[in-house]
């Protein structure tokens, strides 16, 4: 397979190429605004920053073990079986988390219902083991996967502040904007609580984007 | 019989799994060009949700429940396997989508160049695993699954090739530079899953 590069043997300290793995799918290639993979559950949970968050630390520990499990048997698994080889890594890992959600914050697993089961079939974990860690070294990979679960994280909480700012009036739980209707003077917007503002959100961000970085247009 | 009508059409409108629930994004956004390619896209989700979901159903009845295994022995009345329910459901949907594609390409080889290369991606379709996770999270009985897997399916491919036809249309629209392609897909997606919402007035 791939040659082992330079960087990988000189242990964790973080060389430049490391940090451009690292950095690069948090804010030059990111995963959903460039990329655009793994958008269903990004969409469907950014209601609150709470489901936000643990989303985000779900799909950040998934990839980054699925990464480094992919890489680790990169060179004993045939090619014709590596879709079932990265699949059974990966719903290994998501059963484990989706049990360790259960046990400490029930009420929240609840609300995210089918949402943690489908980190399996998130097009992230999928393309970065895929893409990535079958051709890398195992610490290369760990960091590619921490970046683009960054990457993920960062637009996901975005969202989700600006849907749960603007439609309840709170962050976390925590009131920041008082409702009129508790006596305070903000009107929220119920639009942002539902399934649309999601879509228009990050349509929103993508064209902020492409704005912002030109070369990203599509020409046709 | 009425159960089974409104379990249908609630499935396809009311809870469209594009439009309301965001699953199946990637390919919805990726396959909705040309309306062609959105109907052998469509075609295939429908075909194997009607395969998978009924099939995780009785894997999760006979296999995977608490008690479910008494069928083997007494003394496996105790064992519940539940946690193992999406590393099984995977499993069933590459391998049914396997077994698709291999008896489409033997039986019907006009189809299968149509389908082409979307039976193998829908393996990896959050529609597809979203619809068995959500008949295992509702607890549907064997014909309720068959049900919910024909409505699923078939709202999926509505919602498909209703986008693709606007976006055949909007090639024609002159829209801002950096909204073009994907921004203007996802805003026309929001209208659209507004105008959906309207079914959920609907009592059924």
């Amino acid at each position: 397979m791939s040659a082992v590069s330079p960087a990988a043997g000189r242990g964790f300290g973080l060389g430049p190429k490391e940090r451009a793995v690292l950095l690069d799918p948090v804010l030059v290639n990111n995963p959903i605004g460039v990329q655009v993979l793994g958008i269903c559950s990004a969409l469907a949970i950014t209601t609150r920053v709470d489901k936000a968050l643990v989303m985000s630390a779900g799909v950040i520990l998934v990839t980054m073990l699925a990464n480094l499990a992919v890489s680790l048997v990169r060179n004993h698994t045939p090619t014709a079986i590596r879709i079932i080889v990265q699949l059974a890594i990966i719903a290994s890992l998501v059963i484990v988390f989706d049990q360790v959600l259960k046990a400490t914050l029930y009420e929240l697993s609840l609300e995210l219902s089918v949402f943690v089961g489908l980190i399996i079939t998130n097009c992230i974990v999928m393309g970065r083991a895929e893409g990535f860690a079958m051709n890398n070294p195992p610490v290369l990979s760990v960091l590619d996967g921490l970046g683009n679960g960054l990457g993920y994280a960062v637009v996901l909480l975005l969202v989700a502040v600006v849907r749960e700012l603007l439609g309840a009036g709170k962050l976390l739980g925590f009131t920041v904007l008082p409702l009129a209707k508790d006596g305070g003077w903000y009107v929220p917007n119920g639009l942002m609580l539902l399934a649309p503002s999601a879509l228009f959100l990050i349509g929103l961000l993508i064209w902020a984007l492409r704005q912002w970085k030109p070369e990203l247009q599509e020409k046709d | 019989m009425e159960h089974f009508v409104n379990l249908a059409l609630k499935s396809m409108f009311m809870e469209n799994m594009a439009l309301a629930f965001f699953l199946g994004m990637c390919s919805f956004l990726a396959c909705s060009k040309k309306v062609e390619t959105a109907i052998g896209l469509g075609v295939a989700v429908v075909f194997v949700q009607v395969l998978t979901v009924p099939l995780n159903n009785l894997i999760l009845r006979h296999l995977l429940h608490e008690g479910a295994l008494k069928w083997i022995s007494p003394a496996l009345a105790d064992v519940n396997l539940s946690f193992l329910s999406f590393i099984l459901f995977i499993a069933t949907i590459a391998a049914a989508t396997q077994v698709v594609e291999m008896a489409v390409d033997r039986f019907a080889p006009t189809l299968y160049n149509t389908l082409g290369v979307f039976l193998p991606l829908i393996a990896v379709n959050c529609v597809i695993l979203g619809g068995s996770l959500f008949m295992q999270e509702r607890e549907y009985s064997f014909a309720e699954s068959v049900v919910f897997g024909v409505g699923s399916g078939l709202g999926f491919a509505i919602a498909l090739i209703a986008l693709a036809a606007i976006r055949e249309k909007l090639a024609y629209a002159n829209i801002p530079a950096g909204l073009r392609g994907l921004g203007i897909t996802f805003i026309t997606a929001g209208l659209m899953s507004m105008a959906f919402m309207v079914f959920s007035g609907i009592q059924l």
